[in-house]
């Protein structure tokens, strides 16, 4: 029995058979990342199709300036910090917040900003910091929590703004040039928010395709095989193979709520550096929330570990095993980047499902000498 | 408090060192191993095998620190007999008795207290064994309420209501049993009694608060009937192990690794309830990595496997027992997983705690 996505892998290496040139295409996401090699699809691609990760992972893309004013934050006395899972072990400077939680610091994993909102209430003598990160998926649950405590006028309560646009950066990307990119195999929740609208520059000003697509293994291949197919004719257009989920206009309700408490602003990026308008920052009316003026905190630089390559990996110049510290200094138990540690990240997952780049290398290399 | 430090690396325990997975097993092996290094202790197995006159007896230990204290299809007193019973059981061990040692935590209300004791009684009646000695302590408040709030991650702060719970438990070895991974070899079939994932997305969907279309609840049993009963099939077993935190891609590794052997497994052929698989999606977490309290993974000679399966499927709590996989003669040794989608991929054992995504 061939099952459907072996069916679309086969039109995959139909479509390349006679192709020379590689085909370089980004999957923008994280969740993609993950889901591609969850499901073993990575070994299904013919050889011309080449994946690249690009800038969609939240925890990746935060700015080590970012991880280190929120563990400036969390050392601060009475302060408890609130943030996503997957923050925890991301090394700044100064050690992650994981460490400075086993130090004695309030450090609270949360599952949504509502969450942190309530322990603001229940903890009216200790300042709650939520450290905000995410693309559109979760900036506006930020947005409805900021309105919330302004609202309830919770005073305790603020936001280390960190939440990020995706659709600028992929433009960044474009604009650089220093990556060939064929086309953009678009996420599927961010595009729920935003609309698959959203990317028509990229096809427009760029002539790059871009394919909004969920993130089953039927989808994922869906969405490529029309990458392929439109890169392959010479074109680039909008394609949505995700469109029971994902209108052309996205969710009106979550954009005027950003548009409401967030205003977009310059923000830095891991590798990206400063990418104009690419971030979220509150609002005038809101500004009594941010954590870093009610702290008085300033931004430091960005001192990345000198072997690190995340920065590389997520910008698609660089696959994890061409980092010379991918499965040996960095493994998931002492990460040195980001994408190491993230669920998301795209060296957590070549080494959780793609045997550390193509090889067995990395499935032993955790054993004790 | 200060934020300084050595930048990498851990010089203090963190709260993955607890999750059952590799870093777990560092901590074991670089740090509490070595100071106390002997035979019995070497192999790192559930329990311990002690020769003793009448046929060999297995002892074997574990602590419960599980919050909430109460789950859907289960508690932390249920969980601390099954947990026990368990392990004697995946040794080949037929429980004789257990022992129970409390530490409460001032605050805890009584009648929380009896129901799980209760439950307790109740568990070791359904494993047919009792409690038979204990202790009790009981120890201050570790953080003010306030502190506590609903809805937070595992490891985030101290419960409200505290307790957690040892139990050790001492069992005789069956006659004729041979648990040995160096027995393994190409061709034996993996087998695992039921749906797996349940329990760590049951715990783990209270505390996030998300609810499912139908209610998961762990699968938290004694085992020791079911295993009996694939025992008593007379099949070959070379190997078994309860998938608890790690879940089955933990033993899997186990396996691969014992036997220096991969171990090839089709996701397709893994018992999973849609509501199981539906959790796991929106937590973003790989089900062969979530904990199991009620799944035994067997590793049997092919010519055994139906009758194993036979036997699981005559039982009340094999009923969805199913062969995911085969040992297959290839090196390196890796666990790889044929997808549901035709695919292939590598998987490991998982490095500590799994951490819900967050976007």
């Amino acid at each position: 029995m061939i099952l459907p996505v072996q069916e679309m892998a086969r039109e995959l290496r139909d479509l390349c058979h006679a192709r020379r040139e590689r085909i370089q295409l980004m999957e923008v996401c994280g969740t993609h990342t993950v889901a591609v090699f969850r499901h073993g699809l990575r070994a299904m691609l013919p050889e011309a199709v080449r994946l690249v990760s690009g800038p969609g992972c939240p925890v990746c893309v935060t700015a080590q300036r970012h991880i280190d004013a929120a563990i400036e934050l969390a050392a601060r006395e009475g302060v408890i910090l609130a943030t996503y899972g997957d923050m925890m072990r991301v090394p700044g400077r100064l050690g992650s917040l994981e460490r400075l939680r086993a130090q004695g610091a309030q450090v609270r994993v949360v599952n949504s900003a509502r969450s942190a909102l309530e322990l603001a209430r229940a903890n009216r003598d200790h300042p709650v910091v939520f450290l905000g990160v995410g693309f559109e998926t979760t900036a506006p649950a930020t947005a409805a929590t900021v309105l919330e405590a302004a609202r309830e006028k919770i005073g305790n309560f603020s936001v280390l703004m960190c939440h990020k646009l995706v659709v600028p950066a992929m433009r960044a990307l474009l604009s650089a040039g220093d990556v060939p990119l064929d086309g953009f195999l678009a996420p599927g929740h961010v595009s729920v928010i935003i609309g698959a609208g959203a990317y028509r520059p990229i096809v427009e000003q760029h002539h790059r395709p871009v394919v909004v697509a969920g993130f089953e293994p039927e989808q994922i291949m869906r969405g490529l095989v029309s990458l392929v197919r439109q890169v392959i004719e010479g074109r680039a257009d909008l394609d949505n193979v995700y469109s029971r989920v994902v209108s052309d206009e996205g969710n009106r309700v979550a954009l005027e709520l950003l548009d409401r408490v967030f205003v977009a602003a310059d923000t830095p990026w891991r590798e990206l550096g400063v990418i104009p308008q690419s971030g979220l920052e509150l609002a005038p009316a809101y500004r009594q929330f941010d954590a870093l003026r009610r702290f008085d905190i300033v931004l430091g630089e960005d001192e990345d570990h000198p072997l690190c390559r995340c920065g590389e990996v997520i910008t698609g110049k660089a696959e994890p095993r061409e980092c010379p510290a991918f499965a040996g200094q960095c493994t998931p138990l002492s990460p040195i980047g980001p994408c190491m540690v993230s669920s998301e990240g795209t060296c957590a997952a070549w080494y959780k499902y793609g045997r550390g780049g193509e090889g067995p290398a990395t499935h032993r290399s955790e054993e004790p000498a | 408090m200060s934020a300084t430090g050595a930048p990498l690396g851990h010089d203090r325990v963190v709260i993955a060192h607890g999750g059952g997975g590799e870093l777990m097993g560092r901590l074991i092996r670089e740090h509490l191993v070595p100071p106390l290094r002997n035979e019995r202790l070497a192999g790192l197995a559930d329990g311990a095998v002690m020769s003793w006159p009448g046929g060999d007896l297995v002892l074997t230990t574990d602590s419960y620190v599980v919050t909430p204290l109460e789950f859907p299809g289960g508690d932390i007193g249920r969980l601390a007999v099954a947990g026990t019973v368990n392990d004697l059981a995946v040794m080949g061990a037929t429980p004789i008795a257990l022992s129970l040692a409390l530490i409460l935590e001032e605050g805890l209300p009584l009648d929380l207290l009896d129901r799980i004791i209760k439950s307790v009684a109740t568990t070791a009646h359904e494993a047919g064994v009792e409690v038979v000695t204990g202790d009790t302590k009981v120890i201050e408040r570790r953080t003010t309420p306030a502190l506590s709030v609903k809805g937070e991650q595992p490891g985030a702060a101290a419960p409200q209501e505290g307790l957690f719970v040892n139990t050790a438990g001492v069992g005789r070895r069956r006659p004729g049993v041979r648990l040995d991974l160096r027995r393994v070899e190409p061709g034996d079939v993996i087998l695992v009694n039921g749906g797996i994932a349940e329990h760590g997305l049951a715990v783990m969907s209270v505390r996030s608060g998300i609810e499912f279309e139908s209610v998961l609840r762990s699968d938290v049993v004694p085992l020791n009937g079911l295993i009996a009963a694939v025992l008593d099939s007379g099949a070959d077993v070379k190997f078994m192990r309860d998938a608890t935190r790690g879940g089955i891609a933990g033993v899997l590794a186990d396996i691969s690794e014992g036997c220096a052997r991969t171990v090839e497994v089709h996701e397709a052929r893994v018992p999973l309830s849609r509501t199981a698989r539906h959790a796991a999606e929106m937590l973003g977490l790989d089900p062969l990595t979530v904990a199991n309290e009620g799944k035994c993974v067997f590793v049997v000679a092919e010519k055994d496997a139906a009758r194993v399966l036979g036997a699981c499927h005559a039982h009340a709590l094999g009923a969805d027992a199913a062969a995911i996989g085969r040992v297959v003669d290839r090196s390196p040794p890796l666990v790889e997983l044929v997808t549901r989608v035709g695919g292939r991929r590598v998987v490991q054992r998982p490095y500590g705690e799994e951490l819900p995504r967050i976007c």
